[in-house]
């Protein structure tokens, strides 16, 4: 079990390394750099003053002394400035992390809720029609762009029925709307995945060995079937904090929430570009968090996995 | 994340065979389609689509860029399919000619993917050993960060505008493409036929031109289906964040954001250009299964 952490932490680190240098080549390499997208508007700035400002910043070291001296500061924590703002980047992050974190949790929430019983309901029914009409909702809501959901509901939940503001950040009263628009694209992906791994595990053995026993369905439904179908829900749940981060992005724009979503497409519209790859990394680093998480947490559910993963290394 | 993914997780820990189908009697084209009509609908629907985007004048002789002033923010009516937005422009011409961009946009993006993917994939599985650990750490990493934020890394970098954006986000889904060619490239090289071909004598070219290459392409091209639909949707958010085309041009995400401005009193300017790119994304996913099902069948 120790040896299964301590691989998987280390795998998580490199790949936070590996986000981070990518990152950093793909804003550095390409033309432009945060100074001349600072000073682009700026027509009173001769080209000595630019250069001081290249200076200042390090823009004109050599590339691999400004990558060496870079990824030194981001391992203290230090992303530089905001080109747009000059507040430190760590700093803006920070401020903006409690919003995202609430709107994103309550999307998560509502999203496994709902995503859960419609596909434990799906598959339970023995209604021919119930079952096709639930199973044929996720693909339609997979398909809707998220921003389009959320206007929707603006139209109809706070201008039509008006029960809910259609912006702002305050309160519960406000968090409804964006969390549902969340939790839409959410839940679908869900309801996909879990009623697909329930129809397989119903075809089981140990499903008619506990039928043979006399168990009735809602027990077997519930304490077999579902345990069993619940894994690969887990591994969506981790796949989907890439998705709800990306979501939350375009939702804080529709509902002008502020959070990390606001900061992130204020600073694309700046050309901000240590913002910038100040959000592609910790973007990484919270899905890479979330993933050593649910990696973490499964061996307690299913102890079969650090059976085969220690056979695996012992082969290795 | 997409349906192909749904299916390996939902397979991969259910921890045993999954389900045969059932071999069932050759049917004709024509039956095939018959018993799907859902799948028909979704294939006009993409030809009416794809239709609109080069000919615009067979849907609509509206001009999408000047409004009459005297109609502005009319409701749909038989006069105006769609409504009309608040220059009086006819909505319906803006999304037909809107097509265009969309479309361009979502073509670029998916061979961006493909072309580079497949390519990264193909060199991985075929030449193997430390060139394939290598790409695979670096597809690891990509696949780490979440695709919009890549792309919006991506569109900083490049700037704005429709192929600007389309090219980001086709290098976001290069890693899904390279992933899936690789595990099929080396699916096909480890199959007996190929073991022939190279028994025979037959050049490295000649059996990854003739044999490795066209056995590999079939789930490559179904994937390609998918991204289809999920590039529409990551173009037109990336749109309607203001990246994409500048704003008199018609182009489906911008549509959506600037009726999103006169939400409360005409419903239209956003929900119908919505409704567009819907029922596109689900028309291209329906084809997707159905090629997809398809293929299963043939292997």
């Amino acid at each position: 079990m120790r040896r299964y952490v301590i691989r998987r932490l280390a795998q998580a680190i490199g790949v936070l390394w590996a986000a981070y240098t990518l990152s950093f080549l793909i804003l550095v390499l390409l033309p432009g750099d945060a100074v001349s997208a600072m000073t682009a508007g700026d027509t009173e700035l001769d080209q000595a003053q630019i250069d001081e400002l290249r200076h200042r910043y390090g823009y004109d070291d050599p590339l691999p002394v400004q990558y060496l001296d870079h990824l030194g500061r981001a391992l203290q924590g230090d992303f530089g400035d905001s080109a747009s703002t000059g507040r430190t980047v760590t700093a803006t992050l920070g401020d903006a992390l409690p919003q995202t974190l609430l709107l994103t949790g309550t999307g998560l929430a509502l999203g496994v809720l709902a995503g859960g019983s419609l596909a434990l309901l799906a598959t339970y029914t023995g209604l021919r029609w119930l079952r096709q009409l639930l199973l044929s909702l996720p693909p339609l809501a997979v398909s809707m762009p998220v921003f389009w959901v959320a206007l929707m509901l603006v139209e109809i939940f706070s201008f039509r029925a008006g029960w809910f503001p259609a912006f702002g950040n305050d309160g519960l009263r406000g968090l409804v709307l964006p969390a549902v628009a969340l939790a839409i694209p959410t839940g679908a992906m869900i309801a996909q995945v879990l009623s697909k791994s329930l129809f397989i595990a119903l075809d089981q053995a140990y499903v008619e060995t506990a039928r043979a026993k006399g168990a009735g369905r809602r027990h077997i439904h519930l304490r077999h079937v579902l345990r069993n179908a619940s894994l690969p829900a887990l591994t969506v749940v981790g796949l989907l904090a890439g998705q709800l981060m990306a979501n939350s992005v375009v939702i804080e724009t529709v509902f002008s929430r502020n959070g990390l979503g606001r900061v992130t497409a204020s600073a694309v519209t700046a050309q901000d570009l240590p913002l910038v790859q100040g959000v592609v990394v910790f973007g990484a680093a919270i899905f890479v968090l979330v993933n050593l998480v649910v990696d973490l947490i499964y061996p307690l559910l299913d102890p079969r996995i650090v059976v085969a993963s220690s056979k695996g290394a012992a082969a290795a | 994340m997409n349906e192909l993914l749904v299916e390996d997780v939902a397979r991969g820990a259910a921890l045993g065979p999954a389900p045969e189908l059932q071999p069932g009697p050759r049917t004709g084209v024509a039956r095939f389609f018959l018993r799907r009509p859902g799948l028909v609908v979704s294939i006009v629907f993409v030809v009416l689509v794809a239709l609109a985007a080069f000919w615009p004048g067979l849907f609509t002789n509206r001009d999408p860029l000047t409004g009459v002033p005297e109609d502005l923010f009319q409701a749909p009516s038989s006069a105006h399919w769609f409504g009309t937005d608040e220059l009086g422009r006819d909505l319906f011409s803006r999304v037909v000619h809107g097509a265009h961009l969309s479309l361009k946009a979502t073509l670029i993006a998916v061979a961006v993917a493909f072309v580079s993917g497949g390519l990264l994939g193909l060199l991985a599985g075929f030449v193997g050993g430390w060139l394939d650990d290598v790409l695979m750490r670096v597809i690891d990493v990509v696949l780490s960060i979440p695709a919009l934020f890549l792309s919006l890394a991506l569109v900083t970098a490049l700037g704005y505008g429709t192929v600007k954006v389309a090219v980001a986000v086709g290098i976001a889904s290069v890693a899904s493409f390279a992933r899936v060619m690789r595990a099929e490239v080396l699916r096909v090289r480890q199959s007996v036929f190929v073991e022939a071909a190279r028994a025979c004598g037959a050049r490295w070219y000649s059996v990854l031109g003739r044999h490795v290459l066209p056995n590999a392409l079939g789930p490559v091209l179904v994937l390609a289906t998918l991204e289809f639909g999920l590039a529409i949707l990551s173009v037109s958010s990336l749109s309607f964040l203001g990246y994409g085309a500048p704003p008199p041009a018609p182009e489906w995400g911008t549509l959506i954001s600037g009726g999103r401005n006169y939400l409360a009193n005409a419903w239209w300017l956003t929900a119908l250009p919505g409704l567009t790119i819907v029922a596109t994304v689900l028309a291209t996913n329906r084809i997707a299964r159905a090629l997809d099902g398809e293929w299963v069948k043939q292997r």
